[in-house]
């Protein structure tokens, strides 16, 4: 058996309703490994040990009196610092919200607590979820636990490398053009991507309001489909939240499921700018679906390549706007010897944000100006749609469709920061998914020859995740590079 | 040179909904600052709002009394700028796709005096559109406060065409149009409170010409007479500049009461780009045609229709509708006590007179008017009042003390004149005997009244009266003065 602090959900859980382990000891085993690792990781922005023992006691013993709240009670799980945790910092990775606490619980947040899990510290993540590094973090940068010297991926860079570097059984990351399963692939772990709408963005701070979604990162398909469990639903706090018509038990859908499937691949996702081992990587992926019974469907996706520059617009206009709340006003960094309102918001922004933030709140602005709104923001929507129909008619014929989840393994700290187009090209696998609302998932296909991760992304129909995990859990089990973990 | 004057209005008018309008924080005026809050109102991260369907509906309601089309389908846009009083630096708002299109208000003009009614017109509307009241800054001298409770109160914006032509057009509008929310019940149009405000675009051309001229946008009319007074401010101002060969800046420019003057607070250039977009947060609201259908069907008579109806079927003079038609409540009063006694006239001059002199007489004590609501009296108070005068019972003098009495006590007017002996007295014996003592004390009246001068008369009544405690039937006591004084001659 691997260390407890490297094993799984459905391994812990199993443990925990057994008796021969508890929740304290769990939580004990995370606190000393991450303590031991995180001066070279460095995934957490924030942790608070004690309360979180006190939360894993509260689970024994509720455990102890028969009254288990289910799989999650007791499993210690990292928040990326995006979702508001009553009483806990809530800072984006920025300067501007260095002070801020949040008053109130996320929904996914209670719903959780509701499921007795044990909230493990605050993650490191791109300023305001803007990056694809982790690097534009305002208080640190983080390490891939692969190689210290290269990026995990972002946005969610800190929840993925606490899962490699076992310093958290799960995390919640959020994804917006691939910020979940992009630093998944990157550092050898399960992100997942819901549909847009499945899971609630209230207490999310938004970044691209109509592409922000949470979702679970996790060691292996079963675990993200046991914590996706737990986080969808019809919230009535989030308008864009929407009930899924029969809410499947996606661990118990995951025998029943057993393929074989049609799987479309998309050719546009295989061309210029892909390493030539992640290419022959998720290429051999390929042919082990078809090698399984599986047929392989070329489609393609004729749009996709507009993708980079559609997200690029309607993201950074939603930011642009989503971020004008970070004003020094009510909360939040407050420039000191302001004379009047219009400095108090120049000075607080222009010292609170980073670059990156920046960058983009100046781009969003920029499209929906008066005279440049119909140029490009309207314009952007339109091809959006024709995105999402290139899904949609690809969607008639195949049951999910494969492709590489990033064009590249970890790059080096530093290779990209001066060239944001390089570091935008990061998710040009990944941001069409969002535009297109659908759910995705990353998971580990294999290593390059210095052995770094490599991702494999399914990208699913909308709501149907029961078939996207049934489809990469098939892979997993056959290859079990989940069993793998890095040497720190 | 002459002029022709063009004004638009744009109104904001608070609605009156148990919570805000997008988040379940309560709203009341007067509350202590920053207490009617919650994450949402103060766009804490990560918040979203989530619509209140009350606002939606209150909206179609004033929009089909204001005979707007409801559209099918309304959406929400973010309108952004950067103030301390707007908690996320936008505001929800309906710029694409409003609730409610077009639409009209049919005013009254002033006549050519108080008791004399104006003439009639239709003002067009442009829209009613939804959206987010923001906080309110209170600056000192030293410092600006803001204070959240009013972020988020659900307001509708009217927006008229430029369909007005002078102040006195325009107040007439404000006034018709707050009748009309008042009927729709949706707000209570407290400018003080500033559940209502007004901007006043004016321009003016030459008289005939057919191309509009430039115009000023006027902010902060927080007053019917601030209203009327910043219009013809800035009729005389921009008169003054073309009559002087300048040309009008198209700016917005605030209007202070203080000063009764405005100045510019902003031009053209400085025009903020609000860089409208659809708000990602919310959905699309599809109204439900059945459900418009019943609101439709359940609109109260719009108060100029209830005018005309008094007027021409139950020949009520314009000195007594023009009181009534504005309040509903006093219509609701009146239409409920004709019920009960079909005495038009009769009950609607103690409603327009005796009630509402004895309501305001509140205000004299210190306090605010009473309204309607409040009042002692019910319909059948009135009603009943009304068929005593009828029917003989008691004389219209004993009937005003009757209703002092009544209003004081609440008790019912049949009552009252049996409790205290108040019928009219038809007892010809003790009448002649009074008469007979008021013709020999007043010679020169009976003279007077020989002589032709048929007033004379009541100097000889008003003693009999006076005896009598108001009680004698006029008619009796007439014929009787008038056959004793023939009989003498």
């Amino acid at each position: 058996m691997p260390e407890l602090y490297h094993q799984t959900i459905a391994q812990l859980s199993a443990a925990l309703e057994a008796g021969s382990l508890t929740s304290v000891a769990l939580m004990q085993a995370v606190i000393e490994r991450t303590e031991a690792v995180e001066p070279q990781v460095k995934a957490f922005i924030h942790r608070d040990a004690e309360d979180a023992l006190q939360q894993a006691h509260a689970s024994d013993e509720r455990r102890a009196s028969g009254n288990s709240l289910g799989p999650l009670d007791g499993i210690p799980i990292g928040i990326k610092d995006i979702l508001a945790v009553k009483g806990q910092p809530l800072r984006c990775a920025s300067k501007m919200l260095d002070n801020f606490v949040s008053p109130y619980d996320a929904t996914v947040i209670a719903q959780l607590k509701a499921a007795g899990a044990v909230l493990w510290g605050r993650l490191n993540m791109d300023e305001f979820a803007m990056g694809s590094s982790t690097e534009n973090s305002a208080y640190m940068a983080t390490a891939n636990p692969w190689d210290l010297d290269r990026i995990p991926g972002g946005s969610s860079g800190g929840s993925a490398a606490a899962i490699a570097a076992g310093q958290a059984i799960a995390t919640i990351g959020t994804d917006t053009g691939g910020s979940i399963r992009q630093p998944a692939a990157l550092c050898g772990v399960v992100g997942m991507k819901p549909t847009y709408g499945l899971v609630s963005r209230y207490g999310l701070v938004a970044f691209a309001s109509s592409l922000d979604q949470a979702g679970p990162m996790t060691r292996t398909v079963e675990d993200a489909a046991l914590l996706l469990q737990t986080m969808l639903g019809k919230d009535p706090l989030d308008s864009t939240s929407i009930a899924m018509p029969k809410v499947p038990d996606f661990r118990a859908e995951l025998k029943h499921r057993k393929g074989p499937w049609k799987l479309g691949v998309p050719r546009e996702f295989f061309g210029d700018g892909i390493d030539p081992e992640v290419k022959a990587n998720i290429e051999a992926a390929i042919e082990w679906y078809r090698a399984q019974g599986s047929e392989i469907v070329d489609i393609s996706l004729p749009h996709a390549h507009l993708s980079v520059p559609v997200y690029y617009i309607v993201a950074t206009a939603e930011a642009s706007s989503n971020l004008a709340r970070f004003d020094g006003v009510r909360y939040g960094h407050r420039s000191v010897a302001v004379e009047d309102a219009l400095s108090l918001f120049t000075q607080s922004r222009g010292e609170g944000f980073g670059d990156e933030v920046k960058r983009r709140i100046i781009l969003g602005t920029y499209v929906l100006s008066s005279g440049y709104y119909d140029a490009y923001y309207l314009r952007a929507q339109k091809v959006r749609t024709l995105i999402r129909r290139d899904f949609e008619n690809a969607f008639e014929t195949v049951d999910a469709i494969l492709s590489p989840t990033s064009p590249t393994p970890a790059f080096k700290r530093g290779e990209r920061s001066n060239d944001p187009l390089a570091m935008y090209l990061s998710d040009i696998y990944t941001i069409a998914v969002n535009l297109a609302g659908l759910p995705a998932l990353s998971l580990p296909s294999g290593f390059t020859s210095n052995g770094l991760p490599i991702g494999l992304q399914v990208i699913g129909k909308a709501f149907g995740e029961a078939d996207l995990f049934a489809v990469a859990q098939a892979y997993e089990q056959a290859h079990n590079f989940h069993l793998v973990t890095a040497e720190l | 040179m002459e002029y022709d004057v063009v004004i638009g209005l744009e109104i904001h008018v608070q609605l009156k909904t148990r919570t805000k309008m997008f988040t379940a924080a309560p709203y009341a005026y007067g509350a202590d600052p920053n207490t009617l809050i919650d994450p949402v109102v103060l766009g804490l991260p990560g918040t979203l709002p989530v619509l209140n369907h009350a606002a939606v509906e209150a909206c179609a309601k004033l929009g089909l009394l204001l005979a707007c089309e409801i559209a099918e389908v309304c959406k929400w846009d973010r309108k952004n700028y950067f103030y301390p009083d707007s908690p996320k630096n936008y505001q929800l708002t309906q710029n694409e796709q409003p609730l409610c299109l077009g639409g009209q208000v049919e005013i009254e003009l002033p006549g050519t005096s108080r008791n004399i009614q104006g003439e009639h017109r239709l003002v067009k509307l442009n829209r009613i559109h939804l959206e987010e009241d923001p906080g309110k800054l209170t600056h000192t001298a030293f410092d600006t406060t803001i204070d959240f409770n009013r972020a988020g109160v659900p307001l509708a914006e009217i927006v008229t065409e430029p369909d007005l032509h002078s102040s006195e057009e325009a107040v007439a509008f404000l006034n018709a149009l707050i009748h009309l929310i008042h009927y729709a019940g949706v707000s209570d149009c407290d400018m003080e409170k500033g559940q209502l405000r007004c901007d006043a675009n004016v321009s003016l051309k030459p008289a005939g010409s057919k191309t509009l001229g430039t115009r000023t946008e006027m902010k902060n009319l927080n007053s019917i007479s601030n209203v009327r007074a910043a219009i013809e401010y800035e009729i005389a101002r921009q008169t003054e500049l073309l009559d002087a060969g300048e040309s009008i800046t198209q700016e917005t420019r605030r209007w202070s009461a203080e000063n009764g003057t405005s100045s510019s607070l902003r031009s053209k250039e400085e025009a903020h780009d609000y860089r409208y977009f659809p708000d990602p947060d919310l959905m699309p609201v599809r109204m439900d045609r059945a459900r418009v259908a019943e609101l439709q069907a359940a609109l109260p008579e719009r108060p100029y229709d209830k005018q005309r109806r008094y007027q021409e079927t139950l020949d009520l003079p314009f000195t007594l509708t023009s009181v009534l038609c504005p309040d509903p409540k006093l219509c609701t009063f009146f239409e409920e006590a004709l019920e009960l006694h079909p005495a038009p006239k009769v009950i609607a001059n103690y409603i327009a007179n005796d009630l509402l002199r004895e309501l305001s007489a509140s205000a004299a004590h210190g306090e605010s008017a009473l309204s309607i609501s409040d009042c002692p009296l019910t319909p059948a108070h009135i009603a009943e009042l009304a068929k005593l005068i009828e029917n003989g019972v008691i004389t219209k003098q004993i009937a005003k003390e009757v209703f002092t009495t009544m209003y004081q006590s609440g008790n019912m007017p049949a009552v009252i004149v049996e409790k205290e002996g108040l019928q009219q007295s038809d007892n010809s014996d003790e009448i002649e005997a009074l008469c007979r003592e008021a013709i020999a004390g007043n010679a020169k009246a009976v003279a007077q009244f020989k002589e032709g001068n048929a007033k004379a008369l009541n100097a000889l009544k008003g003693p009999v009266m006076k005896a009598t405690k108001g009680q004698a039937n006029p008619a009796t006591l007439d014929q009787i003065l008038r056959s004793l004084i023939q009989s003498e001659a």
